[in-house]
């Protein structure tokens, strides 16, 4: 899927990057131990107002859950990346951020004087200092995903965290349909009760995206997502001959 | 979860009905209780709420249901706030469920939904950015339209990990309340959309109440 990887890094547990990636290139994640969580946004660096939608996505796909062959909606009607491969099966998107008064109350206080860079970082200000970067605040973040860890229900609608979905190789490779500025953490899930602060390391890999082909994955899941590559397509009108 | 509300209508201080199409805004301070009535049933409001004092604190889906542990809301639900405060509370529910995963319409969402050529159909989200053009005074603009409640909308998940949109479960005099933890303002989009069974095809004038 990826052509080339052009740049590899590993992110830390409780670490937290942004950065802004073209249409046609991708992005493969790595859970190296096992248990780890990527918190997730998307902006459209054009206009950061365009944003990834949870809602639109899972409705339009009519899923609860994301894996392979689903698109990540934004709020314009435009697919901002396509879940190309995925070893896991199962990704949430409706629990959000863990909070710094819950992770001090389970695990302890974010204290860097006593513990560095392995302090208990939180998702909701490891995106809050993302968002800063882009002159962004509270007011623009949604809802975000929450890779490797899957949520599920009863027949109720009670939900509860799957602490072992992910095991230690588990993958997620992403190929971006439109320019993003990706804004993401490895903060645990807010859900977690792991005894100790679930500092887990994530591998990153990023290159070129191969050409995307009529039997693709993503764009023949549904009709839906069809749809959103045409709305995709007209917004790169030109785009091929330069016309920038 | 049904629970009857013992407040008198006759007895509230504000009364207004909203027609299918158009949006409702309007501040209800803390300990006002803020009933929305299906008049006709089958009819779903997206409403969002936000802190009076400052929009940027605002309705989460996401705080609320992590919070609950539940991905339905009704009657003894906690309405929280993105700093995961509690908003209001949902203190009557004779429909006994409503969605806060399915979002909102928008125009633009439409035309992935179901044909490109419905761009041009009314949507909530076009309501609300009427809404907010029309009162500048709320200080509230596209980046604080959050993800929304549908209240007497019908969104089961299962246990697969699928979502459907089923028709609705509520019923004409079928009704929710809330209320306010706090100082909020109250932005209701009467739901248009034409193309799905959240409304029975066919979007009909809701109620608002409200009480001290």
């Amino acid at each position: 899927m990826i052509e080339h990887v052009a740049y590899e890094t590993s992110i830390p547990g409780g670490g937290h990057w942004s950065l802004r990636l073209r249409r046609g290139t991708a992005l493969r994640m790595t859970d190296v131990e096992g248990g780890a969580n990527v918190g997730m946004v998307m902006f459209n660096p054009e206009s950061l107002l365009e944003r990834y939608n949870a809602p639109d996505t899972l409705k339009g796909q009519h899923t609860f859950k994301l894996t392979r062959g689903h698109c990540l909606y934004s709020d314009m009607g435009r697919t901002m990346a396509s879940i190309m491969e995925d070893s896991v099966g199962w990704h949430e998107t409706v629990c959000g951020n863990s909070h710094a008064d819950q992770v001090a109350q389970r695990w302890g206080k974010r204290d860097y004087q006593n513990d560095r860079n392995d302090w208990h970082q939180n998702g909701t200000d490891a995106f809050l200092v993302e968002l800063a970067k882009y002159g962004l605040g509270r007011a623009d973040l949604p809802a975000n995903i929450n890779w490797f860890s899957r949520v599920f229900t009863d027949a109720e609608g009670n939900m509860q965290l799957d602490e072992s979905n992910s095991a230690s190789g588990s993958q997620v490779t992403l190929r971006f349909d439109m320019d993003v500025l990706v804004m993401l953490h490895t903060c645990p899930h807010p859900l977690s009760r792991a005894e100790s602060y679930p500092a887990r390391p994530v591998h990153v890999e990023i290159g070129l995206a191969a050409p995307m082909r009529d039997d693709d994955i993503c764009l023949n899941h549904c009709e839906e997502n069809a749809r959103a590559f045409r709305n995709n397509a007209l917004y790169y009108l030109g785009a091929e001959r330069g016309c920038l | 979860m049904i629970v009857e509300s013992k407040l008198d209508p006759t007895q509230a201080g504000f009364r207004q009905t909203v027609d299918a199409g158009d949006y409702f805004i309007k501040v209800l301070n803390q300990g006002q209780t803020l009933r929305i009535l299906d008049l006709e049933g089958n009819q779903a409001a997206d409403t969002l709420f936000f802190s009076a004092a400052d929009p940027s604190e605002r309705y989460s889906a996401m705080d609320t249901l992590r919070e609950q542990g539940n991905v339905y809301l009704t009657a003894g639900s906690r309405l929280r706030s993105n700093l995961n405060r509690v908003m209001l509370d949902v203190v009557a529910d004779t429909c006994g469920r409503h969605d806060t995963l399915g979002g909102a319409c928008a125009t633009e969402s439409n035309t992935v939904r179901y044909d490109l050529e419905k761009r041009c159909m009314h949507a909530c989200r076009d309501s609300w950015m009427l809404a907010v053009a029309e009162h500048p005074e709320f200080g509230i603009a596209k980046k604080d339209i959050g993800h929304n409640i549908n209240f007497f909308m019908n969104v089961p998940v299962t246990e697969q990990g699928g979502l459907t949109f089923e028709d609705g479960i509520s019923a004409p005099g079928k009704y929710v309340e809330l209320t306010a933890c706090m100082d909020v303002v109250v932005l209701i989009s009467n739901c248009p959309q034409l193309n799905n069974p959240c409304n029975g095809y066919n979007p009909t004038p809701i109620e608002v109440l409200i009480w001290d």
